[in-house]
């Protein structure tokens, strides 16, 4: 797959949108929305995790391999916390 | 024979080990690689990351209350500090591939300090911890009802920024390694893996750091 380069301007663009999310989950984390507030400091995680790995890790413009390799690990990590919180949080039940 | 291709492999111009059919095959070799080490790292802090969802579901109210005994600030300060080096850590990347060495090694060594700024913001917060006694273990403190669970969410806020940290210092123990092979000439835009994949190892810490970040210190600041 031939090399493709990100310019630098791709890269900033990405940097201002990580540190805006970054301000934005720290703001929220202040404003109490009971369970929601989990739910939105995660998914803003997510965001910027998705940001660093699809173009500073460059996965956008890789093989679909690597989408792969990366996707399985997130899968396996999903597994572990699904089957162990299965257990945890049926306990109680009779 | 190998020894020579070994050798040459770090050649401008010659840049293919024999076992590879061209340039890019080898490339993209190198940085799957990288991606498999990289999901063994997913499930390495993946236990320490269960273990958390785990302990968190258990004792809700203990862990809300303990993470507000962390500084939100500095907290907040190195999360900047992490996802400036991620971008500094591309710009070194983008320069190995364009063949601009200065940008490349500016990029490298912005990087390693910006790490070492991380660092050195992290092991004062240790140290802040340590001195009002939130390190488990004999001297702990932390007031009624919450004291033995908060001590599990500090075993877990030690143990997950700790190896968390050990990659920090790995990291710029690597882009050390590359600043020299930089400074020899190792790299041309037909050969900069090491750069390439030093990088993915770079920005899965950020990423890392990334789910630490609210995980750890705002999941209580609602209450205040």
């Amino acid at each position: 797959m031939p090399e493709h380069i990100v310019p630098i301007k791709t890269y900033t663009i990405v940097l201002v949108a990580l540190l805006v999310l970054t301000a934005t989950t720290c703001a929220v984390s202040f404003i109490d929305m009971g369970k929601i507030n989990a739910v939105v400091a995660v998914a803003i995680a997510f965001a910027k995790a998705s940001l660093v790995a699809l173009i500073f890790m460059h996965l956008r413009y890789s093989r679909r391999l690597m989408l792969v390799v990366a996707a399985a690990g997130l899968f396996w990590l999903g597994i572990l916390i699904a089957l162990t919180m299965g257990d945890y949080l049926t306990r109680g039940w009779q | 024979m190998a020894e020579t291709v070994v050798a040459d492999r770090h050649a401008p111009g010659a840049a293919r080990a024999h076992q590879f059919d061209n340039a890019e095959q080898q490339r993209d070799a190198a940085t799957m690689g990288m991606w498999v080490f990289l999901v063994t790292e997913i499930m390495f802090f993946g236990g320490l990351f269960a273990s958390y969802v785990v302990y968190r579901a258990l004792y809700p109210m203990a862990f809300a209350v303990a993470s507000q005994a962390l500084d939100v600030v500095l907290g907040t300060l190195n999360t900047v500090v992490l996802l400036v080096s991620s971008f500094t850590m591309a710009v070194a990347v983008f320069g190995s591939k364009t063949g601009r060495r200065r940008l490349m090694l500016g990029g490298l060594a912005l990087t390693i300090a910006l790490g070492l700024v991380f660092l050195a913001i992290k092991f004062y917060e240790y140290y802040q911890k340590y001195a009002e006694r939130h390190v488990p273990g004999p001297s702990f403190a932390f007031p009624a009802p919450y004291t033995e669970q908060a001590k599990m969410y500090f075993t877990l806020y030690f143990a997950m920024t700790g190896l968390h940290a050990v990659h920090m210092i790995v990291g710029c123990g690597l882009l050390t390694v590359l600043i020299v092979m930089a400074r020899r000439g190792r790299f041309t835009p037909d050969y900069n893996s090491p750069v390439e994949i030093s990088g993915l190892y770079w920005h899965f810490v950020d990423i890392i750091w990334i789910f630490l970040y609210p995980l750890l210190y705002l999941i209580g600041r609602h209450l205040e």
